[in-house]
């Protein structure tokens, strides 16, 4: 276990330097940034100053050394466009892409689920369809889409919720919560639900099929013949059977949900992490950009590794296999 | 809007299921919490949003208009500007100039800062060493050589090397900070991207001005609260303000629509008429100061990125004015900028030059054109680059697109490069080698003066840029170099504006650029707010008023 552990994170250090390598070797390519930094008036003795001072005329490779260097030490750098410390930034920002992401995953489950078993069980109902219909909407719009939509039906035709941003924000310690104010809560119902909507597609779908296949076998019919109520063997026996293919999907859907923020805070303004990267792709931002890829690439190896090493836990079979492997 | 809240329930009543009911229940229950919440009545609050960021709150950061507009509404400077342009006192009563080389400011009596501290001259010349010192994108505000002193402690006088008509020109920008709070929350140092820790005046401010900042979340959310102490009569009526970025276009105008803000900028020209026929919003609509206009390099003695090998065509005057020719403006006018941009003969607004409607631009014929073109030497045209930003001006690349239809039509063929304005810049300007045949840029001097155009823009330059910094084209006549020197030090107003006169004339008969229009602003409004458009388009929201 611990051999294993350990080759594990050794892995994922060469996958972050490879991220980091790769991302900085692109950064060459997003432009300029001291014009952005200073005004038109300033000259270019006082550009060239800048330049220099900030590193920029050293060499990708010594620039990237530079980095890795300063990541060891927690050093993200400052953000050329807010003049402020990275990871000040990122913790700033981290709270509301973490809410938005939870309440996504939150909605997905919550509402995919319950769509999943009843269109399993009655598969030929008119409901089933149109549920299926819905869900073939979420799996193929694009994301962008749908949050106009839903902000034009919703902010500006009817009026009821809003169209951009957190709403009134609580610090609580270095985390600003949206979740404890009303205009926070509404303010969250369309992101939640535009970054949430192709995941609880893919949870319906998933329970769906799943459901199907149990309630084809045997046990299934058993109970039947016991004379147990329906709801006991559909939820009790058939939806409890489908769920560990699910919860596995679920898992690590919440990376892709965290990464894939970045669409949906920018349609929403929501002053999330993903909103930040791409301001800092127009404005040449290169450490926050970098920061930004370095923690989304943590992020996938971290769920990675609690997802293979949940496994080596859960499934038996992988532990005898090394057991005899070593004998 | 509380009526607007009570009205989600209703959607969801029909269904007996629990989860709707539950749903409903929190619904309501928002609505009720934020009823409780909402302030009195007698408040108003303004909120408005912008397509990019207010970062720092350091005066002396970012020398870009957005920012010195909403800074302005909390800082103040010794000039103003008001709602023409026009230079008037600010936190400086009177002026002098006493002879040439010395100016003398008599500042206003009775004014404090936010925190209470009183303005005096030693704030001033705080203020002076701050705005040039390492760090400060603001240097150009005052020249290098002038020396501040203080008479007492409301008079201080500038003494110069040269004389400078035009010393004050850019003073309602140059913010005066408190020495004493600056000194006191270790703030003496400019906010800068070299700094390793942010200092305390990047997320706080001290000014003497309309407003005081309440909380700033740079790149989210600022909150500007009415200042009570204001030396001046507030011709606004708000208690509030709250400034939100908003970038996707789409999200900012149904903001607006949704009643969400009152004040957006800038309005995609697609949505214009929507926002226009909506009773609820209005779109105001002026030409701004900025100008747009094409660089032809004249610099080098071989054209980059075209097919002419071994000479330049654009170092003959026939062909700049062959191009010049062949571009149909109004066509620009009416498709591309659907009649907002104001065509332009010079590379400055007219409104900023009182002789600037003197000049008409050559006139659009293809005919005469052609001819220039063989003339040259280039019956059939030749190919080039046109580099252009995508996301810097107002239909910048749909501008480039036109331009190059039009010029295929004298059989000049144009490869449009339209990028993000960020890669634009990192080739265009002196750091990238002005790596560049033919470009699109636009410009609005800081000082809203001549001279700043003569300089940055048709400047003789060196292969650095020293000279003419953002003169892409390398345009350099021996002459206007001469004039703006002349300009730079004339005090006498209607001299000065023949030499200007002089030199722009050369420019137009040359064709160092290619001059298109004045682009429009363009701002969204709610019809509840009555609001000043300024040309420089800095939004001062101390002129706004609100139902």
């Amino acid at each position: 276990m611990l051999a294993f552990a350990i080759r594990r994170l050794f892995e994922a250090v060469l996958v972050m330097l490879a991220v980091a390598l790769i991302s900085f070797a692109l950064f060459r390519f997003v432009g300029d940034p001291i014009n952005q930094i200073v005004g038109q008036d300033t000259s270019i003795a006082d550009r060239e100053r800048l330049r220099e001072a900030l590193g920029l005329n050293d060499s990708v490779l010594v620039q990237f050394v530079r980095f890795v260097w300063n990541a060891l030490h927690f050093n993200f750098g400052v953000s050329y466009q807010f003049k402020q410390p990275v990871i000040d930034l990122m913790l700033e920002r981290l709270p509301a892409t973490l809410e938005l992401s939870f309440m996504a995953a939150v909605f997905a489950i919550a509402v995919g689920l319950p769509m999943g078993v009843y269109t399993g069980i009655h598969r030929d109902s008119w409901i089933s369809k149109v549920f299926l219909t819905v869900s073939l909407i979420g799996i193929s719009l694009p994301t962008f889409l749908i949050g106009i939509l839903l902000i034009y039906v919703f902010a500006v035709q009817l009026g009821l919720l809003s169209s951009f941003g957190r709403g009134e924000t609580v610090q609580l310690g270095f985390w600003r919560t949206g979740l404890l104010t009303a205009s926070g809560l509404k303010a969250i119902i369309l992101p939640a639900i535009t970054l949430g909507l192709f995941q609880m597609t893919l949870v319906t779908r998933l329970v769906r099929s799943e459901m199907l296949e149990v309630m084809r076998t045997d046990f299934i019919k058993f109970a039947r013949a016991r004379g147990l109520p329906d709801r006991a063997i559909n939820f009790g026996h058939a939806l409890k059977n489908t769920l560990v293919p699910v919860i596995t999907i679920i898992g690590l859907q919440i990376g892709a949900i965290v990464a894939f923020s970045i669409i949906t805070e920018t349609v929403f303004q929501w002053p999330g992490m993903g909103l930040l990267f791409i301001q800092s792709v127009t404005f040449a931002d290169v450490p926050v950009m970098a920061a930004y890829l370095c923690l989304i690439a943590l992020f996938f190896v971290f769920i990675n590794l609690v997802v293979d090493l949940l496994y080596y836990a859960v499934d038996p079979r992988l532990r005898l296999d090394r057991t005899a492997a070593a004998h | 809007m509380k009526l607007r809240h009570d009205a989600p329930a209703l959607p969801f009543a029909a269904g007996p299921n629990k989860d709707t009911d539950m749903f409903r229940s929190l619904l309501l229950a928002g609505s009720v919490a934020l009823m409780l919440t909402a302030s009195p009545a007698s408040a108003v609050t303004f909120k408005y949003a912008f397509q990019g960021d207010l970062k720092s709150l350091d005066p002396y950061t970012l020398n870009e208009s957005f920012t010195q507009g909403a800074l302005g509404n909390v800082y103040e400077g010794l000039t103003k500007r008001d709602k023409d342009l026009k230079i008037i006192p600010g936190l400086a009563e009177k002026w002098e100039v006493v002879d040439p080389l010395k100016w003398r400011f008599h500042l206003r009596k009775g004014v404090k800062f936010a925190d209470g501290t009183p303005f005096t001259a030693d704030d001033v010349l705080f203020s002076l060493e701050r705005v040039r010192s390492e760090g400060s994108d603001f240097k150009t505000r005052v020249p290098a050589d002038m020396v501040g002193q203080k008479v007492d402690d409301h008079t201080v006088e500038f003494i110069l090397k040269t004389p400078n008509p035009i010393l004050h020109a850019e003073w309602d920008t140059w913010y005066m900070l408190s020495k004493s709070w600056a000194e006191k929350n270790n703030s003496v140092a400019v906010q800068a991207a070299t700094m390793q820790q942010q200092s305390f005046i990047a997320r706080n401010a001290n000014g003497t001005g309309a407003f005081v900042i309440e909380s700033h979340e740079p790149g989210v959310k600022t909150v500007f609260k009415k200042n009570p102490n204001w030396w001046n009569k507030p011709e606004h009526n708000l208690d509030e303000v709250i400034f939100t970025t908003i970038k996707s276009d789409a999200t900012r105008v149904a903001a607006l629509l949704s009643g969400e803000v009152d004040w957006i900028e800038p309005v995609p020209v697609q949505d214009a008429q929507r926002i226009s026929s909506n009773p609820a919003t209005k779109l105001l609509t002026g030409a701004e100061a900025r100008t747009i206009f094409l660089n032809m390099d004249q610099k080098r003695d071989e054209l980059l990125y075209s097919n002419v090998k071994g000479k330049n065509p654009f170092k003959d005057v026939r062909v700049r004015k062959a191009l010049y020719q062949a571009i149909d403006i109004e066509a620009i006018k009416a498709k591309v900028m659907r009649g907002t941009s104001v065509p332009s003969a010079l590379l400055i607004a007219p409104s900023l030059f009182s002789r600037g409607g003197e000049f008409k631009r050559h006139p659009y014929d293809v005919e005469a054109s052609k001819k220039l073109l063989a003339e040259a030497g280039y019956p059939n045209g030749f190919e080039v680059a046109l580099d252009c930003p995508n996301d810097r001006y107002v239909n910048d690349e749909a501008i480039c697109q036109a331009v190059a239809a039009m010029l295929a039509r004298i059989n000049v063929k144009i490869n449009l490069r339209a990028v993000p304005k960020a890669q634009f810049f990192a080739r265009a300007l002196a750091a990238g080698g002005y790596d560049t045949s033919f470009s699109l840029l636009g410009w609005t001097p800081g000082s809203l003066d001549s001279w700043n155009v003569l300089l940055n823009l048709a400047g003789c330059r060196d292969d650095k840029g020293i000279g003419g910094p953002f003169n892409f084209g390398g345009y350099c006549n021996p002459k206007v170099d001469a004039l703006a020197k002349q300009i730079l030090v004339e005090t006498d107003i209607k001299k000065r504006d023949e030499l200007i006169f002089q030199a722009f004339t050369i420019l137009h008969e040359e064709v160092s650029h290619l001059p298109l229009h004045q682009q429009s602003l363009s701002w969204g409004i709610s019809s509840k707010v009555s609001v000043v458009q300024r040309a420089d388009n800095q939004f001062l929201f101390y002129w706004a008023r609100k139902e």
